[in-house]
């Protein structure tokens, strides 16, 4: 099927999804369009996660539907930082080279083209140099730059990041956000995070999750947020645009 | 020791010795990295009752100790997939259940009288020559299977959730690690014993760890330190007439204290 004339490459219509009996999300109604940069926001245990996890495919909707439009879709997936096992015994060039999964495989080892291929993604994210490091011996900005390597690999139309910048400080914080900028010229991207201010300042539409869906199409508003003194944009502003208590 | 190796046994011991440290080195790693040792530890408990099968079957002990391992494998791969919030409940179940099923089956066993302390502490000075093809080919196995699906398992190793986006059938390799796991361990308790191996298994790796890049680098690493330990212990076992699985994983521990107390030195 051929993109429609929006372009929107993921409809979530409905979408409902609990655990034990308890919903997590009810009647979420998403559309997320091509060169979007959406930070999806709100409290811990929300469902921010659980319907990243929906969109790629580890849960199954209880309720309602996920529709991909366009073929075929590649989504590049970048896990929460924390989640890295950082006493692994594995190189950064072999973290990224995980991107290529396990089709279309030499016998042995990496193809040459499938190790170029690693290059250029850590080459992309100004990681190049690292290559032969161990990746528990890299700082935690540079560890999240090889996850995001490793899901440049794929070639994805979109990438999810969940909770990139957790246990990054903010110079690393703001070269992630800049890299992703960098990146949303070529592709969608989606943001899971509770760190709204800096998410803001980069996104182009907000959507608000706490079991039910707030979105905001921040091309609108964006220059009617007032900044903080570091030059992150208001939550409390955000908040109440979207109808919510700050 | 150069005179002890003009008999057989010393040459069949060493040669097993190198044979399954470099095949624990290789399975080891993988353990450690998946953090996997009670489910190890689970596993080589659970092929007593194979022992115990064997001997009252009268086939070869090998075999046994296989059967029960590998069945245990799969079932705890299924029960680590399926139920994984309550495994260290079914791993214990399953530890205590195998060792009494080999327990029961030697008492039942007519004119029983093995010595069971070979199968708790090793016995690798009684390793005949069928054991050696045995384990010639388990290694050969491992090698091949390792190095063929490096790559899946390295990615199920590092990060299941990713490898399974990526199309990697992460239950499968899973599995894969556990079934090879299970027969090294078999072997291995031929060398040090059952209670033993788990120390067989992961003290070289740690040290290993400490000084590889990657997870290659550390299982041939792994095996190597392994087989200077064997050799090692079974030199002093020699000389001084010690149970040589007890002296070999000594000889590890001594070494991985010395270890650590260079790491502590080195880092001020």
């Amino acid at each position: 099927m051929l993109p429609n004339k929006t372009m929107t490459l993921i409809d979530i219509k409905n979408l409902s999804f609990g655990y034990n009996d308890e919903r997590v999300l009810e009647n979420i109604d998403l559309k997320i369009e091509k060169d979007d940069f959406m930070a999806i926001i709100g409290p811990n245990g929300g469902g921010k996660s659980t319907l990243l996890k929906l969109i790629l495919g580890i849960l199954k909707p209880q309720a309602g539907t996920i529709d991909f439009i366009g073929d075929p879709i590649t989504i590049g997936y970048v896990p929460q930082n924390i989640n890295i096992n950082t006493n692994f015994p594995v190189t950064a060039i072999e973290v990224v080279l995980m991107g290529h999964g396990g089709t279309k495989r030499p016998i042995f080892g990496y193809s040459k083209n499938e190790t170029m291929c690693a290059m250029q993604a850590l080459r992309e994210v100004g990681m190049e140099e690292y290559a032969s490091s161990r990746i528990g011996s890299l700082s935690g900005g540079q560890r999240q730059r090889v996850m995001i390597a490793r899901a440049l690999c794929s070639h994805p139309s979109i990438v999810i990041l969940d909770e990139p910048t957790s246990n990054i400080d903010t110079n690393g914080q703001k070269q992630i956000y800049g890299l992703l900028k960098e990146l949303n010229k070529t592709m969608t991207i989606i943001v899971v995070s509770h760190d709204i201010s800096i998410t803001i300042e980069y996104a182009n539409k907000v959507a608000y999750i706490n079991r039910t869906l707030s979105f905001h199409d921040m091309k609108q508003t964006k220059n009617k947020f007032s900044l903080h003194p570091q030059g992150h944009f208001c939550e409390v502003e955000l908040l109440q645009l979207l109808g919510k208590n700050p | 020791m150069i005179e002890a190796l003009s008999f057989e046994f010393m040459q069949h011991a060493i040669i097993a010795g190198i044979l399954v440290s470099l095949a624990s080195g290789i399975i080891g790693s993988l353990v450690v990295v998946n953090r996997m040792v009670f489910l190890a530890g689970g596993i080589a408990h659970t092929a007593y009752g194979g022992i115990g099968l064997a001997l009252f079957l009268g086939i070869p002990i090998f075999a046994g100790a296989s059967i029960f391992a590998v069945g245990a494998a799969l079932l705890m791969a299924f029960l680590t997939l399926k139920h994984r919030h309550r495994i260290d409940t079914f791993i214990g179940l399953i530890w205590a259940v195998g060792m009494a099923i080999g327990v029961i089956l030697i008492d039942l066993t007519p004119g029983y009288n093995v010595d069971l302390l070979s199968y708790l502490f090793g016995s690798i000075l009684a390793v005949s020559l069928d054991d050696l093809y045995y384990m010639s080919g388990l290694l050969f196995a491992v090698i091949i299977i390792v190095t063929i699906w490096y790559r899946e398992i390295l990615s199920v190793s590092y990060d299941s959730e990713f490898a399974s986006l990526r199309g990697i059938n992460v239950p499968l390799f899973y599995t894969i690690i556990l079934v090879i796991s299970a027969l090294t361990i078999v072997v291995a308790i031929k060398v040090v014993g059952l209670i033993l191996v788990i120390a067989m298994l992961t003290i070289p790796v740690y040290i290993a760890e400490k000084l590889s890049k990657n997870l290659f680098g550390m299982m041939f690493l792994s095996g190597f330190i392994a087989s200077v330990f064997t050799v090692l212990g079974l030199w002093i076992s020699y000389t001084f007439d010690l149970t040589s699985g007890a002296t070999i994983i000594l000889v590890s521990a001594a070494s991985l204290i010395l270890f650590l107390i260079s790491e502590k030195f080195q880092n001020r």
